[in-house]
Formats: structure tokens, sequence, C-alpha cells
């Protein structure tokens, strides 16, 4: 631009450079912010799955660890550890969920306007508890005294899970068109109804996300298996009454022995679960976006 | 008549229906639906609505006129306790349907909408097949026996089962707009009430699709009584045995609220009303 052309525009003390510099600042911060989050993200991925990926084999998810302390033998595999998880995060699943959900359709259909932000703020409470603090509670209420178990890992996961199931479902619930509801209470049907046989099967899909993704984010909780169950023993176990082995749990001693051939098998658990919380996180995606879809066509 | 009746023709539309609106029947001869008196409706601690006293009779079309933010909307939603689902609404004054108080004790609002049925201003299908909008009413409310042809009926009363019977089991969200409020009528005779509200039911639609809306009002009056909010002075005029005008009246303090303020057959409101206000309304001077 000419010097010419820029005095038609120009207005004493308008400063247009100074802002101009200062608005290109503001942009460059953001971008390094935003480029340290995605690198950040990127390193860790990265380290990860070189160290893990290479010890993917077969054999990691049939056989299990050895015996802490052995020296006759080396761990070969985290079967008894992916069970374990599997197990107990499903039970803990099977818990929070149907509670969850309850939770939402409560405070979004039916609860007085005055109750709504105490159960949101109490929801919000319990998502922030540390994890560790569930488990000492849960150590406390069922577990001293007796032996450990495996449920009690799922009692405490269940726990961490619950205000993320619910806090989902109600957002998800609130993208539910109030003249849906209007329709079918206008019929005569009674709010039951209108929850179960319209509101629900609308959302359904973002419900499932909310679900998924809470499962995304406790499979690594590694406090609950470090209170409550960690006097594991050998082989692959499925009774969730007894104490079982877990994903976490299992990185945690593996990366602890100092074993050049255990720590490899640490690095190969992270990397399965990471991919596992990638899959799945991007299967919710997934489900999130057809859900829209599916929502944003009834209006 | 008849010829100018079809519905793809492009008549006047004020012509066409002046003379298909049938003369009243003298006052004696009519039942009362609804007895209105001193209806107030507040919001919070505001009224939205005051002193409001009428009575609507059976299978007469009602319509309600006035201009924006004269509780219009707020007055029909009263009539089957709709705005009970509005956690600020109060309501004093009574509103009594065939002699009885809707809001007595031990009347259930589930009950009074069952039996005076609603189509609002935008459609709003549920997001299920054709067949489901309508059938989803009827399964609820224990109406089961003879589902498929109770559909058909609402369809046809509804006049939508030519345009729909081959696609029923295709989602209501393909229809056009006017095709998906023809449905939401569907779905609101198809459980049999006895009135049915209708809230602005095509303020959203385009000249034919409202005409067909209009057409439909006609034919079902004889077993339905009707209530409809309308904007749009000329489809009151077109459907309307009788016309309500509300307006809003202003208080101290920026307090404004509707008020009714000329109830009377719809010939008489549009060529002679009585009220200052309403004359000008309906001329267009304002509003």
């Amino acid at each position: 631009m000419s010097s010419a052309e820029i005095s038609v525009f120009a207005r004493p003390n308008d400063r247009l450079r100074r802002r101009k510099l200062v608005g290109r600042g503001v942009e460059l911060i953001a971008w390094f912010a935003a480029a340290m989050g995605v690198a950040v993200l990127g390193v860790l991925v990265g380290y990860v799955a070189e160290r893990g990926a290479s010890q993917l084999s077969l054999d990691l998810f049939i056989k299990s660890q050895a015996a802490a302390f052995s020296v006759t033998s080396a761990s070969q595999g985290l079967a008894n550890a992916f069970v374990g998880s599997l197990v107990l995060i499903g039970i803990a699943t099977a818990m929070a969920v149907p509670v969850g959900i309850l939770i939402a359709i409560y405070v979004s259909e039916f609860a007085p306007r005055s109750v709504k932000p105490v159960v949101n703020l109490v929801l919000d409470l319990v998502a922030g508890i540390p994890a560790i603090v569930v488990s000492i509670f849960i150590y406390g209420l069922i577990e001293v005294g007796h032996g450990q178990t495996g449920l009690a890992v799922s009692y405490a996961v269940a726990v961490i899970m619950l205000p993320f199931v619910a806090r989902s479902t109600i957002e998800i619930l609130a993208l539910v068109p109030n003249s849906l509801r209007e329709a079918a209470l206008g019929l005569g049907a009674p709010r039951w109804r209108t929850t179960l046989g319209v509101v629900l099967p609308q959302t359904l899909g973002g419900i499932l996300t909310g679900t998924v993704l809470a499962v995304a984010r406790v499979s690594g909780e590694t406090a609950p298996p470090l209170v409550l169950s960690y006097v594991v023993s050998q082989g692959v176990a499925w009774n969730p009454v007894h104490a079982l082995q877990t994903v976490p749990l299992a990185i945690y001693e593996l990366g602890e022995s100092g074993t050049p051939s255990d720590t490899a098998l640490a690095w190969a658990g992270a990397f399965v679960l990471i991919m596992f919380i990638l899959v799945v996180s991007l299967s919710a995606r997934w489900f999130a976006a057809r859900s829209r879809r599916k929502l944003g066509g009834s209006r | 008549m008849t010829e100018v009746v079809t519905v793809s023709s492009s008549i006047e539309p004020a012509v066409r229906v002046e003379t298909k609106r049938q003369p009243l029947p003298p006052r004696e001869r009519l039942e009362t639906v609804f007895e209105i008196s001193d209806l107030e409706a507040l919001y919070g601690s505001k009224s939205a609505l005051k002193g409001v006293s009428l009575e609507v009779y059976k299978n007469l079309v009602t319509a309600i006129i006035g201009p924006s933010g004269c509780g219009k909307s707020t007055f029909i939603r009263c009539l089957n306790r709709m705005n009970d689902l509005v956690p600020s609404f109060k309501q004093q004054g009574t509103i009594r349907y065939h002699g009885h108080d809707i809001r007595a004790a031990g009347v259930d609002p589930v009950a009074v909408r069952r039996t005076i049925g609603m189509v609002f201003q935008r459609p709003n299908p549920f997001p299920k097949s054709i067949f489901d909008n309508v059938a989803w009413g009827l399964k609820v409310l224990g109406m089961k026996d003879g589902l498929n042809e109770r559909v058909e009926k609402a369809l046809t009363q509804a006049a939508l089962w030519d345009e729909a019977k081959d696609r029923l089991k295709t989602s209501a969200l393909g229809l056009s707009g006017g095709q998906q409020q023809r449905l939401c009528i569907a779905r609101a005779i198809a459980v049999e009430p006895d009135v049915i509200l209708m809230d602005e039911p095509a303020s959203a639609l385009d000249p034919i699709a409202t005409q067909k809306i209009e057409e439909l009002m006609h034919n079902l009056k004889s077993e339905y009584t009707f209530v409809i909010v309308t904007h749009n002075m000329q489809q009151a005029a077109r459907v309307a045995d009788m016309t309500a005008f509300f307006s809003i009246s202003r208080g101290e303090e920026g307090a404004r609220w509707g008020e009714l303020i000329e109830y009377d057959a719809t010939e008489k409101i549009f060529t002679a009303p009585s009220d200052k206000r309403t004359e000008d309304y309906v001329t267009g001077r304002f509003g």
C-alpha cells in the first residue's frame, strides 16, 4: 500500500501501526499456547508409542505377570491386568451409568428450579474429590477388618465416574427442544412417559458418548487399585470378590521393578492404555456427532 | 361457493371465507365449553394478563387476536394448564370447563391436557416415523384397539393421508413445514380431545399450507371446539366464528399487561366494533 493510499483512511492519533502490532502479538501468543498444548500431547504419545509399540505381541495379551520379586521367571504379558481392569471398570460402569442417568433425568425433567443448582454443585464437588480420597473413603467403609476385594475398586471408580456421567447427560438432555416435551405433554402424556418415549430416545447417542468418555477417563485411575486391590493372586482371575490386578497398577509395578524386560512391558501396557483411550474417545466423538445431527433435524 | 374453494386456486382468501362462514346460531342455543372469569396470569410478580372474562362455545372457532405481547399465548396456554410447566407462573380467577374448575384440587393437569389438545406455533413432530407420531399418543393413552384405523382416520381428517399413506414408516422430519403442522394436528385429534387449542398454528407456514390448515379447522369444527391464537387478522376473519381482541394496557412504572378489550361475533368485531381500540387495530391503524 502506498503512503498516498494510507493517507485517505488515516486519522490523526489513531495509532494504526501500534494497534496492528498489538493484534499480531496477541495472535502469536495464542498460537504459541495452542502449539504448546499439542506438542506436550504429541511428545507424550510419541514417546510412549516409540517404547511401547515395539513390545506389542500376542504374549502381551495371553500371558500374565510373574510373581512379584520372582528371580526365576520374568513377566511376559499383562493378560491378568487387562482382564482385571475390564471386569472392575465394567462393574463400575454398570453401577455408575444408571444412577448417573437417573440423576440427570431428575435434574432436567423433574427437579424444581431451586433444587437444580444444588444438585449441580454437589456433582461438581464430587467430581473434584481426588481419587485417592475416594479410595481411602471406600477403604474405611468396606475393607477395614476384611480382606481386599476388587469390588471395592469398582465402588471407588463408580463414585469417580458418577458426576461425569450425570453432568454430560444433563447437558445432552438440555439440547432436547422444549417444544418436543410440550408436544408430548399436550397430548395428555404424563411426565415419565414423555421422558421415556420422547426425550430419552432422542438422546441415547449423547448419553452413550458421555458414558464412553467417562470410561476412558477412569480406565487409567491408579489410586483405587493402589489402595484397595494390590494383594493379587497370580495369573488371570475373573472373580471381582477377590483382589484383581489392573492395568495402571501393573504399569506402576513393572515400571518400578528396574528389570529391563519389566520396564519394556510397562511401556507396552501404557501404550495399550493410551490406544484404548484414543479409540474410545474417537468413537465417542463419532457418536456425539451422529446424535447432534439427529437432534438438529428435529428443529 | 364450491368453485372458489379449490385448494390450489389463487383467489382472494378473504372472498373465499366470507362465504364459508355460516351465520352464528342465537346465543341461547350455544353450549358453553369454557367459562373464564376474571382471569389473571402472572409470571413471578409481573402480570401478563388481567381481568379476562369470556365464554367459549362448543363447535365454534374462537379466535384470539391482538398485538404482540398482549398475552394471547399466555391465555390459550391457561386453558389446558400448559402454563403449569412454567416454574414462575401463577394464576388467579377461574376457568370452568363444562362447569368444572380446571384448577380445582384433585384435577390432574395430565387429564386436562388429554381432553383439551394443543397445536403449537412451530410444527413440533416427534423425531419418529409419521405413523408413530400419531400412534404414540394413542399408545400412551391406552387407545390401542384398531390402532391402524385410528391413525388413518386422524391423518385423513388432517388432510394428510393421501400425501403420507405411502411413507408412513419414514421419518416425520422429512415432511415439509405445512405437512408437519398437519401431522401435529392429526396427532392432536387422534386421541379424540374435545377442544383443540391452536397457538398461531400457521405463522411459520406459507399461504398454501395456511389455507389447508384453515380448511381443516372449518371441516372439523362440527366435531371439535377450536380456540386459535393468531396475529393475522385476515385469518381470524376467515376462520373464526367468535373473535376476542386483546390489547396491552400500561400502568405505573412501566408495568404492562394484556387485557381483553372486546369479544363478539367475528362479523361484528371486523365490521362494527364497539371499542375504538378494536377499530383501530382491525383497520390497521395500530399494532
